[in-house]
């Protein structure tokens, strides 16, 4: 750009644009721009879930017979330890993150994140975060448990201990940066023409999920800084030798790990409520009841922690009031599920591979919801806490709901995020394995919890061995089902369809942008024409409109 | 209508017959199945209904062929949104005051009642008269005696739990055992403690579960109804061995209990059955060796053999 060439209007946008193009490196910088840091969490998170997955293999191949065959019971107990702390810290909560940070800008009309360098510290923290619990495998594992209750915790090992509290530590304090720079952009940075009542349902979630973290990961780091004093220095915070109580350590810990269980499934809470009106081209059922539901599900999040502690040394009134709480909380749950089941009803579903897992993502996670209340039932809780019954809900509600998610997610903002449209052949590959694996693994699960068998054991009852061995071929079928997604991803990002700026014909902000997004992520910043699900009313948004790339030269320029 | 009453029919059914739960060897057991019934109903037909609608959504709403279209505008229906808040909630709250009942009954409740042995209260230096009484909320943990025995008197035994095994003292007779004899028909209460980490105490034929806490007594009173021989299960890791940290519970009949009461003490070598249980000075193929019996683990004597001649792992220094 010369001088000679400077208009009076135009020119300033333009070379905006031609200053700042975006380069494949910068995806391995500092980068401060939110789509970036958005991309390089998923893709971290991703990595990280390739990790931990591989670390459940390992533990299915070795429950797949009674006697402790394929790994030590010592080692058995560093992948659980692992998987545990790598799905829920490293990838769950990165991936939440990821979509929230590419997502909440650009359908708020924001040019980017309130505080963007910020932003960038906070995923730059997860890497370390990950490879030092990664790398812990090879010297020391922690075997204690992602719980890591003392006094187990205490003396199964220092070093690995250790670095487990201070990878915590490290990916915690990421997270509550995250918190705080989505809670900021979301109230202060939409465009003016946006009230909070016309903001997209995935911005609500990620009110009520950044709440969360702000409120409940600083206990989390207080509980781990006394545990390390007890592990280092020999405190007795936590250890019953020196007079200290290990049920102080359970109450701080589930003070933040079960407000955690909505930190991973409410932006997935959002994110679906965006997808199913998009591809059942219908608003969503009842808008105020799920954006409310969102905060209502935050606030009683927080009163509900003693639920994992029913067997524990909690007196009798503090169970009973655990369990009316949790009980509670099935009630805001429901009322999203049956609003996205009345958003379906009537509308014109599109079978695509976000709606499937969308699909899956209801279907699954009901099951999750009523064990959840079944769990929530004091002497039932008794009878089955610390058993598979328990793990099984877990994974209906984490895999069902957030992985399910996640994958919905990617599915749907894929050509937002690269311009390329995935294959959707693979795509519903992709889900029936993934539909059909999941179901495989974790339904037995039930009822080898019922029956007896207790978890995180490495040998057990040969009773259980057949539907144990249900739950291996489960998982591997689950295991092969990344590999068409893996491929589908990386073979789209390079060669896939080139993507229109609204291929599902949506009505939310980020869609009318580019795909991908200029830099700057709009021209002009939007004015809003619509709600976010005004379906049905006559406006069908165009695939392609051409005025997007009238400042960008021609559209094959724009990619 | 017709849908309706064929799915309660199913639920119903499925509720009594699921088949899911061993057998109920306890008092606590049967009210505990009671309630699990109740909810197995409640969600079977909760089940059927959702995912019957999202599957007929799935066929009757589908996208057809060439149709760009939208679908109805329909941005909600309060009345509907107000009956599926309120039956959940209705169901929830009848759960709630059901387990209530429940827990009572078991005998949950009894601890509030500070009646049982009081525990020394410790002497804090700024308010060296303060006593238990004057915090209500404090109570024992775990199961008291159901409100219904009224004053029968109980067994007692004394279990302390260790990595990785289970002592029974029984205090009245002296006796030491590495399993657990009780007679059906009398309430035994258990006295929990754990001597290294955090243990549970889990019997799934009588449903009932108490962590052992170091530093802190737990207790469990239980009714067995039925003779026979059911696993004892720790049901919190407590390191590598945590899944062979097993033992069994003998339930006799009242006569058979005072026989083996006396062939106990008449033998009275308490000495050499606590050397019999696994301490903390063993190696890896020692632990494994105790397990491979009771579980009927598939391990042969090479494997053993193999492990014996592996150095110790890091649990064996660190314990």
């Amino acid at each position: 750009m010369t001088t000679s060439e400077v208009k009076p209007a135009a020119a300033p946008a333009s070379e905006a644009i031609l200053g700042n193009e975006r380069k494949w490196t910068d995806y391995f910088t500092f980068s401060t721009d939110h789509k970036v840091i958005g991309i390089q969490y998923l893709v971290t998170a991703f990595v990280f879930y390739m990790i931990g997955g591989a670390l459940a293999t390992a533990m299915r191949t070795e429950l797949a017979t009674p006697a402790p065959d394929f790994v030590t019971p010592d080692v058995y107990n560093g992948l659980l330890t692992l998987h545990g702390t790598v799905m829920l810290f490293l990838w769950i909560v990165p991936a939440g993150a990821g979509l929230a940070n590419y997502l909440i800008p650009l359908m708020i009309g924001a040019r980017d994140m309130a505080f963007p360098r910020l932003n960038a510290i906070a995923f730059w923290l997860i890497p370390p975060s990950g490879i030092l619990l990664i790398s812990s495998f090879f010297f020391e594992p922690p075997t204690a448990g992602w719980t890591s209750y003392p006094p187990l915790s205490l003396n199964t090992g220092m070093l690995g201990e250790g670095i487990w509290i201070l990878s915590i530590l490290i990916g915690g304090t990421a997270s509550i940066l995250g918190g705080l720079n989505f809670l900021v952009t979301i109230l202060k940075m939409r465009v003016p023409s946006m009230p909070l009542t016309k903001m997209p349902l995935f911005c609500w979630a990620m009110i009520a999920t950044s709440l969360l973290i702000l409120i409940s990961t600083p206990v989390l780091a207080g509980a781990l800084i006394l545990l390390a004093f007890d592990l280092i220095a020999g405190t007795a915070f936590f250890n019953p030798t020196g007079g200290g109580n290990p049920v102080v350590y359970q109450h701080m810990f589930w003070f933040y790990s079960h407000p955690a269980v909505y930190i991973f499934v409410l932006p997935l809470f959002g994110a679906i409520s965006e997808v199913i009106p998009v591809h059942a081209r219908k608003p969503i059922f009842g808008y105020r009841a799920i954006a409310y539901s969102s905060l209502v599900i935050s606030f009683l999040g927080l009163i509900v922690w003693a639920h994992h502690m029913f067997t524990s040394g909690t007196p009798p009134w503090l169970r009973m009031f655990f369990m009316i709480t949790t009980m509670v909380i099935a009630v805001p749950t429901g009322i999203k599920v049956f609003g996205w089941l009345a958003t379906l009803w009537g509308g014109k579903i599109a079978f695509t591979s976000a709606m499937l897992f969308a699909l899956g993502f209801i279907a699954t996670f009901l099951i999750g919801g009523i064990s959840g209340v079944m769990l929530a039932a004091v002497p039932f809780d008794i009878h089955v806490h610390d058993t598979y019954f328990v793990v099984a809900h877990f994974h209906y509600v984490l895999f069902g709901g957030s992985v399910f998610g996640v994958y919905m997610a990617v599915y749907h903002w894929f050509p937002k995020m690269t311009g390329r449209m995935m294959n959707e052949t693979w795509g519903r590959i992709h889900f029936a394995l993934t539909f059909i694996g999941m179901n495989l693994t974790f339904m037995p699960m039930h009822e080898l919890g019922l029956m007896g068998m207790n978890r995180r054991i490495a040998l057990y009852d040969p009773q259980f061995t057949d539907l144990n061995v249900v739950a291996t071929i489960g998982s591997y079928i689950m295991a092969v089902s990344t590999i068409p997604f893996i491929i589908n991803a990386i073979w789209s990002w390079r060669y896939g369809q080139k993507a229109p700026a609204n291929p599902w014909r949506a009505l939310t902000l980020e869609w009318q942008t580019l795909s991908p997004p200029i830099i700057e992520n709009f021209e002009e910043l939007p004015v809003l024409q619509t709600g976010p699900y005004d379906y049905g009313l006559g406006y069908i948004p165009e695939k392609d409109p051409a005025e997007l790339y009238s400042h960008a030269g021609e559209p094959a320029a724009a990619t | 209508m017709l849908l309706g009453i064929v799915v309660t029919l199913i639920s119903l059914w499925y509720g009594q017959n699921h088949g899911l739960l061993p057998v109920a060897a306890s008092a606590e057991a049967i009210l505990v199945d009671g309630l699990f019934n109740v909810m197995m109903t409640i969600s079977c037909g909760l089940f059927l209904l959702v995912e019957g609608a999202l599957i007929f959504s799935i066929i009757r709403f589908r996208r057809r062929e060439g149709d760009d279209e939208d679908g109805v505008h329909l941005e909600g229906n309060i009345p509907l949104e107000i009956v599926w808040t309120a039956i959940p909630a209705v169901i929830v709250f009848g759960i709630s005051i059901y387990s209530f009942d429940i827990y009572s009954e078991m005998g949950g409740l009894d601890l509030m009642n500070h009646n049982s042995t009081p525990t020394e209260a410790v002497k804090i230096a700024y308010a060296p008269d303060l006593e238990n009484g004057d915090m209500p909320l404090l109570s024992d943990v775990g199961l008291g005696e159901p409100p219904s025995s009224a004053g029968q008197p109980a067994l007692e035994v004394n279990v302390s739990g260790l990595q990785y095994a289970f002592i029974f003292t029984y205090p009245d007779s002296g006796i030491v055992d590495g399993e657990l004899h009780i007679p059906s028909g009398q309430l035994v209460r258990l006295n929990l403690q754990a001597q290294d980490v955090l243990h549970a105490f889990w019997l799934p034929e009588f449903r009932v579960k108490q962590d052992m806490i170091p530093g802190q007594e737990t207790r469990l009173v239980l009714e067995a109804t039925r003779e026979g021989t059911y696993p004892v299960v720790c049901a919190e890791l407590c390191g590598p061995y945590h899944g062979g940290m097993r033992t069994q519970l003998i339930v006799h009949s009242p006569e058979e209990y005072d026989d083996w009461v006396q062939s106990k003490v008449a033998q009275g070598n308490t000495a050499e059955t606590l050397a019999n249980l696994p301490g903390s000075d063993r190696t890896d193929a020692q632990y494994l060796a105790n397990f491979v019996e009771p579980l009927d683990l598939d391990i042969d004597a090479d494997a053993l053999a193999q492990l014996q001649a592996m150095p110790h792992a890091h649990m064996a220094s660190h314990s």
